[in-house]
């Protein structure tokens, strides 16, 4: 599994231009392999352009990035080998699907990495089953799935590449509640089973609440914090002041904390905060 | 894929941005013919001091100027040499079949100068003028068409969806690109058939996008009861204001210039 080192790494567009702006500024961090990674910010504050570096589609204008030790620049004509260790699923995926069937377009990474057809196959097979996508579907053209439907089968295309970290861009975005949820829980249940690196970019913090254990923060591109998720969570108005914001349970369990009634903090999820209340509910002999 | 320069905007507040867009396109074409009008070193002198104050006028950095210049420089080149040996007279230099003579060097100056001259002007007016002023002043421009059934509105209509587009186009390109790089596209090595092939995943997308774009805005074109040309009113009217006449002034100014330049100087050996 990989660890991923990132050093003082900027980028900026358009130098020289008018238009030159500074999206990310000397962010550095260091991501243990097995990790499950949200990262929040603002719109514009620098993720997308974070983690296109991180699998070589952007070129730092300066600082670099490790992964498992090597230079992903040392040698710019094997970024290749990269991008299929870091697998970036970007905003709206659906967008991308172009093959006749939904198998072959699945299909399309392992075959790029040059992979034997019956190993192609069986990634087709497992990725399809781990995105929660019915074999028939497989033999369908992409273009006749329903949205959600297409969204799994791009989110497919990446996780058959078997990548050792995983990125995704807001992958829940314009999702219906259910549909959110069931993509979530998947993410969920493929980073636990693969155990791999797996970042999810998002701007629902209930979301990231719920899956990540640490959390990365972005602000004007700058980093502006990276911790335990709790950790991050518990620094409200912090988070406020950058235009973000706690998940709503946990405003309401500190405003309750506040109030003097005596919770732990860090409660990040509507279940978990169940069980807290419940547990002091019955300690006072009220339940 | 983004820098483009030639046909860009620059937004800016110079006095050529303010000029009514009508009266621009128009000097332009003025400004096109009289290029071509010159006929001896002191009238194209009179045209390059012209364009240079046009140029120096509009704000625009000189540096994306030079930018839409270097573009076109190969073809200047290959023109201005063809030219050096299609001269008649007294050759000034022979080497084997090949004879430059003063006219051949008279010939690859004028071709070069009148080249350059034009792009930089009519890149003042792309860089000078928003897309949509300069569609909706070649609609008003164009409105004695009408007479002749010519749909003028529409014709219109679709250049500044088109123009509208451009960006967005090459903006999901970008990203559609990036998409399938991240997937493992090879789309910077190989031969020519590979890299072609290699294209199929860009493209199919990008149309399918373009058309969904194009279904939603018409939707979004109905939603607001388009329905052409006939009795609608414009937010921004033209005016013509005293710059304008002012600007007119000047280039009868440069077109008389380079008239007595043509007709009371020598004339080069051509």
């Amino acid at each position: 599994m990989s660890t991923i080192i990132v050093e003082n790494l900027s980028c900026t567009y358009g130098i020289k231009t008018p238009f030159e702006r500074k999206a990310v500024k000397d962010v550095s961090f260091e991501i243990q392999s097995g990790d499950f990674i949200g990262l929040i910010g603002h719109t514009g504050s620098g993720k997308s352009t974070l983690v296109q570096m991180l699998n070589g589609l952007i070129k730092p204008t300066s600082g670099k990035v490790f992964i498992d030790g090597t230079d992903i620049w040392a040698n710019p004509k094997e970024i290749r080998k990269f991008r299929f260790k870091v697998g970036l699923v970007f905003q709206y995926p659906e967008y991308q699907l172009f093959e006749e069937t939904v198998e072959k377009d699945i299909a399309f990474g392992p075959s790029n990495m040059g992979l034997s057809e019956q190993e192609i196959k069986e990634r087709v097979l497992y990725a399809a089953k781990f995105v929660g996508l019915s074999y028939d579907l497989l033999k369908k053209s992409p273009f006749d799935l329903s949205g959600g439907e297409k969204r799994r089968a791009a989110i497919a295309g990446v996780i058959a590449m078997d990548p050792d970290v995983l990125i995704l861009d807001e992958p829940t975005a314009g999702l219906d509640p259910v549909g959110r949820n069931v993509l979530l829980s998947q993410i969920s249940q493929y980073q636990k089973t693969r155990k791999n690196t797996v970042i999810l970019v998002s701007h629902s913090m209930e979301d990231v609440a719920r899956v990540t254990n640490k959390v990365l923060v972005m602000n004007k591109g700058e980093l502006a914090m990276f911790d335990k998720t709790e950790k991050v969570f518990a620094r409200s108005d912090e988070l406020t002041n950058i235009g973000l914001r706690i998940p709503q349970v946990t405003r309401v369990t500190d405003a309750l904390r506040k109030h003097g009634i005596n919770l732990p903090s860090g409660i990040l999820t509507v279940d978990k905060a169940v069980y807290e209340i419940t547990e002091l509910l019955k300690k006072e002999g009220r339940l | 894929m983004r820098d483009i320069a030639f046909g860009q905007y620059y937004p800016s507040n110079s006095i050529l941005h303010r000029l009514d867009p009508r009266g621009k396109i128009l000097m332009l074409i003025v400004f096109l013919v009289l290029v071509f009008c010159t006929n001896n070193y002191y009238s194209l002198a009179v045209v390059i001091f012209a364009v240079v104050a046009v140029v120096l006028l509009s704000k625009v950095p000189v540096r994306l100027y030079f930018k839409s210049l270097k573009m076109i420089l190969f073809i200047v080149l290959i023109t201005s040499f063809l030219n050096l040996f299609y001269g008649t007279g007294e050759p000034i230099f022979e080497f084997w079949v090949f004879k430059i003579t003063l006219a051949g060097i008279n010939n690859a100056v004028f071709v070069s100068v009148r080249i350059f001259c034009l792009i930089l002007i009519s890149s003042t007016l792309t860089f000078t003028t928003s897309p949509t002023d300069l569609t909706d002043a070649l609609e008003r421009l164009m409105k004695p068409l009408t007479i002749f059934h010519v749909k003028v509105h529409e014709i219109a209509m679709m250049m500044t969806i088109a123009l509208r587009f451009v960006p967005l186009l090459l903006e999901e390109t970008d990203k559609i690109m990036s998409a399938q790089k991240a997937r493992g596209a090879d789309m910077e090595s190989g031969n020519l058939v590979h890299r072609i092939k290699a294209l199929v995943p860009v493209l199919i997308p990008l149309f399918v996008s373009a058309f969904r774009r194009a279904y939603e805005l018409a939707v979004a074109m109905e939603c607001r009861c388009y329905q052409g040309g006939e009795g609608r009113t414009r937010m921004k009217t033209l005016h013509l204001h005293k710059r304008d006449y002012v600007s007119v002034a000047i280039i009868i100014l440069i077109i008389s210039g380079v008239v007595l330049c043509n007709v009371f100087l020598p004339q080069v050996v051509r």
